[in-house]
């Protein structure tokens, strides 16, 4: 716990320099305004359009450092832990569950809403929560009809359909 | 009279079959919120926002939304207590203090006396505040109206120096908080002067802005099941509950024992509620302590007293009432769920602030009738079906956390119908969950996302007014006292800390 407190608070205040820095972007369409010119009060314009950003992500970077001096004295609870950022399980746990997330996300670009709504919930309540195939496939199938009735037909929101959208135009035919 | 006139017809609207019937399922999604450890009225209210869209299509107006979102809100107050006392996990952070008493009473058998205490109570406090909420929001309403901008902008100060110096968390951390909300809230095209900000790397997604729900879905759908599922790894074992009419009927009568706890939980609740930074969860704590301090048997508390039960679960329904009075009449929440609330109201076109009770008197005071009649369905229903709430509360984690995984990212879809929100928000849960990890509060985050494009468009207008003196939050009759008082909180931790280096050394 003690190393990742250190490790984010540089990581934090990097990103604020970052933001300072693109706080400070002026317009592509105005070449003659200077970067940083932004940050300050303008004449009659009052304070410009990166002021706000700017002077706010510099309190981040005084936090970041603050942070980093709690460390070192040690006065913050993460900083006097010795335990581990993340566990054995929370390491395991975010693979399986964080990972799965993003596999979720994959599949929604490839094969759509509907068949990776139908492949987490299988990978999940089936090989994550161990449940059996008759509650895991009930679930997963009811949850697929349930969204479709609810946003595609009902609410007329298309979910994006991916590879699978040759099967969903016969009931489009039926319904619609 | 008017105040009264108003609220009788704002009641009505809320007695319409559509208002009602959304107040019912609200109430009973909000009690089953509140009841699953790990989720809270955040969690339904921002994961169910995307789905208030289709409410509006349906009613046309932003009334039966609003209703909607704030039965759940309602609800899940009422809800906290099932797990508190049966399982002796709360349900929200805001029934912790509802275990102390809660749960040794369940062990003793008597789970139905403290579930029933706490509905009444809750009960209780719900009507309190309502009482209390209807008598000052067009009070406060009007004091608002001659507010300028830089008064506005002061109470937004004082909504963050209140989380730094009430909050009770890191200070750096709380402070880093609040200002990368403010931050990522100015992604996007800057209002006043038309130029692009903080489009990061040139991707066209940014453009539009961060949008709030994105970013709530984000936390609190995703960081916080990430969360929950890291930290709840024992399993726990349900007492159980006599639900018997005649066990109801008793528990019903010794409520007369938690009269004390009821009083002081319905008006500390209330006025802890309005504060920001404070709601609920620090209203219903500080309801037990005071009401075990003024106890004549303090001794009881913690070994079982329906009075510690009472008050801290007329507290946190009082408080979140108390939370909706800022909410409305400044356009300021105080709490995470409030902010959600108002960015809701944003995103229905309407301006929370003082002009609302002027402009949109159809809105508001069937809002605000819909708090009774939510307060009433809520304890009924609370009551009657208590035996399927901890029939619910059975249902697998492993069930409970894909299905909401699943609601949050088609929600978010639904809501703008733009993969990059969804692949956002996932990122955003992500990375919420490790500054959790760290001690980072989420929820100064997600106010001042909530807060941010008022805050900054109100600074930059007092400060053109000023000519670039930043003496205007100071010496204007209003804004100065605030400004002053906002001060005061920021260097708060710094007064305790210098006061306890004093205190060493002598």
């Amino acid at each position: 716990m003690r190393r990742a407190e250190i490790v984010t608070a540089f990581i934090l205040g990097i990103l604020s320099i970052y933001l300072m820095w693109k706080s400070g972007e002026a317009p592509d369409w105005n070449p003659d305004i200077a970067r940083f010119d932004n940050i300050g009060l303008i004449e009659g314009e009052g304070p410009g359009s990166g002021f706000w950003p700017f002077w706010l992500s510099f309190i981040m970077l005084i936090c970041s450092v603050w942070i980093a001096i709690n460390w070192y004295r040690r006065t913050s609870p993460p900083s006097q832990s010795d335990e581990e950022f993340l566990d054995g399980y929370g390491k395991r746990m975010l693979f399986v569950v964080g990972g799965g997330l993003f596999g979720f996300l994959i599949l929604i670009e490839i094969a759509g809403f509907y068949a990776a709504i139908l492949a987490f919930m299988i990978y999940y309540v089936r090989f994550l929560g161990r449940h059996s195939w008759w509650a895991t496939l009930s679930i997963a199938f009811g949850l697929v009809i349930a969204c479709f009735f609810f946003f595609d037909i009902a609410m007329r929101i298309v979910l994006p359909k991916g590879l699978s959208e040759p099967l969903f135009i016969p009931l489009y035919e039926l319904f619609l | 009279m008017d105040v009264i006139a108003a609220l009788m017809s704002g009641i009505l609207v809320a007695l319409e079959p559509i208002n009602l019937g959304l107040a019912i399922v609200g109430v009973i999604v909000g009690l089953f919120v509140g009841a699953m450890p790990g989720l809270g009225s955040v969690n339904g209210v921002a994961i169910l926002l995307p789905f208030t869209f289709v409410i509006q299509g349906f009613t046309g107006g932003a009334t039966s939304p609003m209703i909607f979102l704030a039965s759940i809100y309602y609800g899940a107050m009422y809800g906290g207590a099932i797990s508190s006392i049966t399982l002796g996990i709360p349900g929200a952070s805001t029934a912790v203090a509802t275990t102390f008493d809660g749960r040794p009473l369940a062990l003793a058998g008597k789970a139905h006396v403290a579930l029933v205490a706490a509905a009444l109570a809750s009960f209780a406090g719900g009507t309190v505040s309502n009482v209390m909420f209807t008598a000052f929001a067009p009070l406060l309403a009007t004091v608002a109206l001659s507010f300028g901008d830089p008064e506005v902008f002061a109470l937004m100060l004082l909504a963050f120096a209140t989380f730094v110096g009430l909050g009770g968390d890191d200070i750096p951390k709380t402070i880093f908080s609040i200002c990368i909300g403010l931050v990522l809230a100015t992604v996007g095209f800057d209002v006043v002067s038309g130029e692009p900000r903080l489009i990061f790397f040139d991707i066209t997604g940014f453009s539009h802005g961060i949008r709030f729900l994105v970013l709530a879905i984000g936390v609190y759908g995703i960081g916080e099941m990430l969360w929950t599922i890291n930290s709840s790894r024992d399993g726990t074992s349900m007492s159980k509950v006599d639900v018997t009419a005649r066990a109801v009927i008793d528990a019903i009568k010794q409520f007369r024992h938690a009269w004390r706890g009821t009083v002081i939980g319905s008006f500390l609740g209330f006025f802890v509620g309005i504060l920001p930074a404070a709601g609920a969860t620090p209203g219903s704590l500080m309801a037990y302590g005071v009401a075990k301090l003024t106890s004549r048997t303090p001794n009881e508390y913690g070994k079982g007293s329906i009075d510690g039960v009472a008050a801290p679960e007329s507290a946190n329904n009082s408080a979140s009432t108390g939370a909706m009075l800022p909410m409305m009449t400044l356009g300021i929440p105080g709490s995470p769920t409030t902010a959600v609330l108002l960015a809701g109201m944003v995103i229905w076109g309407l301006q929370p602030g003082p002009l609302l009770f002027t402009d949109q008197p159809d809105f508001v005071w069937p809002l605000i009738g819909s708090f009774y009649i939510s307060n009433v369905i809520a304890v009924l229903i609370n009551l009657a079906f208590i035996p399927v709430f901890l029939w619910m509360l059975r249902m697998p984690f492993t069930i409970l956390a894909p299905l909401i995984f699943v609601l949050s990212l088609v929600g978010t879809f639904a809501a703008y119908q733009d993969m990059f929100d969804v692949w956002l928000m996932v990122i955003v849960g992500v990375c919420a969950f490790f500054l959790r990890l760290l001690d980072y509060p989420v929820a100064p985050a997600v106010l001042a996302i909530v807060l941010g494009p008022i805050a900054e468009p109100k600074l930059r207008q007092s400060l053109l007014f000023s000519d670039g003196d930043f003496m205007i939050f100071l010496n204007r009759p209003i804004a100065g006292p605030i400004t002053v008082i906002a001060i005061i909180l920021i260097f708060l931790p710094l007064f305790k800390l210098i006061r306890d280096k004093m205190r060493q050394t002598a």
